[in-house]
């Protein structure tokens, strides 16, 4: 059984002042197993984020149908975790409330929230840094709470916007890693949303690179390369030229369609 | 810096101020009625407060009545104020139709001054508390209710975006991501608040009310007794910087959070 289906998306802006429609995404069909970690890779204006927040539930398609577990999507809700490109955590609360904000919601007491929080505190390495606010964070410690926060929820499924697309390359490369580590722990359905070729290449177990204006699926990698993954490896080297060159004729084809 | 020197730079201009006033009023520049030295105010001041010798006639001894019914007003107009202006704020900063609705209404009141509704507070409520209560209310009301307007509104949208994420309903999203996001603007609101609640129970008790600070003030003004004007003007000064005090350590209770991401925090 699938876990997240996408069937014949379309997303249609209307753009009031110019008094035209633009076609953001065109047809775009995608189904994601369970405990797969599909990366959505593509440039900036592909519309990857907005698949993204069709499946989290802020966006609606125009055409075609969201559906997770089997059923449609119709708002955000606690079945999907999210992680923002920015942490979006709440300035006023320590890492641990902001772990475990969900039970919050439910209503939990204090010291119920406090020692489940713990477990996903420890998962992410922040312990000791419990009790910090955010601005006391830096930007992978602040990433690293916005992941327990949703890997709380113990949902099916993570959903992932340019996580760590603001972090410095050491600590993108550890982060890389410990969410590997998580999503092999865990069990749960990724769906991760990147620019980086390499990003994707070392996370996902598939990779759907995404064509610009409108947005469709170009090719859907599945890799099984071994992990942990080297990057240096031939291999590795292959699936990236292949991906590359894709990238590349679109570049072409785009910049030969606006000289027409 | 010390902490002493930081005291003692806080004391700096009052103390200028009080011996160079002391200064003019003793050198005969003015009538010594018409100005009274600071000594003499903090004269007549302490028989007020304590009623040592008279000097106050009917008013010796009686500052805490008089301090503790302007408070009581200030108090409780304040309160309804706060109570009102945050939950409708919330409101018309959350629901367009809430804001299409009142927000009109709100924004033609808002520039009549407060003390223009006395002739009415005075009909509709009488000579008592409740025209100064209802002035005072009228004071603190806008200003905290704008700013709590402008912190809802200016509420970051992925903290909204991440609790509903998590389930939040609308209330919950209310009650846990948007009041606490507005709250540092609500507290902006609530010190400007305080400020106008102390203006407006003075100028009430001037007008419609038999006792506290303000009436002392006008009285004294009738019977020519300047340091006693200067003693009332001296003691509201102190009652408003106390109150504003308490809202700061308030503020700084709920909003520590804030400090390590703001200025404050170079102070120690």
């Amino acid at each position: 059984m699938a876990s997240i289906e996408l069937t014949n998306i379309t997303k249609i802006y209307r753009d009031a002042k110019r008094k035209r429609d633009l076609l953001a995404i065109d047809d775009v069909s995608l189904s994601v197993a369970q405990n797969e970690f599909l990366c959505l890779l593509g440039s900036s204006g592909c519309g990857k984020s907005t698949l993204l927040n069709m499946i989290a539930g802020f966006e609606t398609p125009t055409g075609g149908s969201v559906t997770v577990g089997g059923r449609p999507v119709d708002g955000p809700g606690a079945d999907r975790g999210m992680v923002f490109q920015q942490a979006n955590l709440m300035p006023w609360l320590p890492v641990w409330e902001n772990v475990a904000f969900h039970l919050r919601l439910k209503g939990w007491r204090k010291a119920d929230r406090r020692a489940a929080a713990q477990e996903y505190i420890d998962m992410v390495g922040l312990q000791g840094f419990e009790n910090h606010f955010p601005a006391e964070l830096s930007g992978g410690m602040s990433q690293r709470v916005g992941i327990a926060r949703a890997l709380l929820l113990n949902p099916q499924v993570i959903l992932m916007d340019e996580p760590f697309a603001a972090l410095d390359a050491q600590t993108k490369m550890d982060m890389q890693e410990e969410l590997v580590a998580i999503w092999q722990k865990q069990r749960c359905t990724i769906v991760f949303v990147t620019h980086s070729v390499d990003e994707a290449l070392v996370l996902g177990t598939q990779v759907a690179v995404l064509t610009s204006r409108p947005g469709r699926v170009r090719e859907l990698i599945g890799l099984d390369l071994p992990r942990p993954r080297d990057i240096t490896s031939p291999r590795f080297n292959d699936h990236k030229r292949h991906i590359l060159n894709l990238i590349r004729e679109e570049g072409l084809q785009q910049r030969a369609v606006a000289a027409a | 810096m010390t902490a002493l020197s930081k005291s003692w730079e806080r004391a700096v201009v009052p103390l200028f101020i009080l011996v160079a006033w002391e200064i003019v009023s003793r050198s005969g520049l003015f009538p010594a009625a018409l100005l009274p030295a600071p000594s003499a105010v903090l004269h007549s001041w302490g028989d007020w407060v304590f009623g040592y010798d008279e000097t106050t006639q009917a008013n010796s001894g009686r500052w805490l009545a008089d301090a503790l019914s302007s408070a009581t007003r200030v108090a409780a107009g304040y309160a309804i104020a706060a109570a009102s202006a945050v939950l409708l704020g919330i409101a018309i900063g959350w629901w367009r139709w809430v804001e299409r609705t009142i927000e009109p209404t709100i924004q033609m009141l808002r520039p009549v001054p407060p003390v223009s509704w006395i002739p009415l507070a005075i009909i509709w409520f009488g000579i008592a508390n409740k025209p100064a209560i209802f002035l005072v209310f009228l004071g603190a009301f806008f200003p905290i209710l704008m700013n709590t307007i402008h912190g809802v509104k200016t509420a970051d949208r992925n903290l909204i975006r991440a609790a509903s994420m998590m389930g939040a309903t609308e209330q919950q999203l209310l009650r846990h991501v948007v009041f606490p996001a507005a709250l540092p603007s609500i507290f902006a609101g609530l010190r400007i608040g305080i400020g106008a609640a102390w203006m407006l129970t003075v100028t009430a008790e001037m007008v419609a009310v038999k006792s506290g600070l303000g009436y002392v003030l006008w009285d004294s003004y009738y019977f020519l007794r300047y340091d006693l004007v200067l003693a009332a003007m001296a003691s509201i000064g102190l009652l408003g910087f106390a109150t504003d005090g308490l809202i700061k350590l308030l503020m700084s209770a709920a909003l520590h959070w804030q400090r390590a991401s703001t200025l404050q925090s170079r102070e120690g």
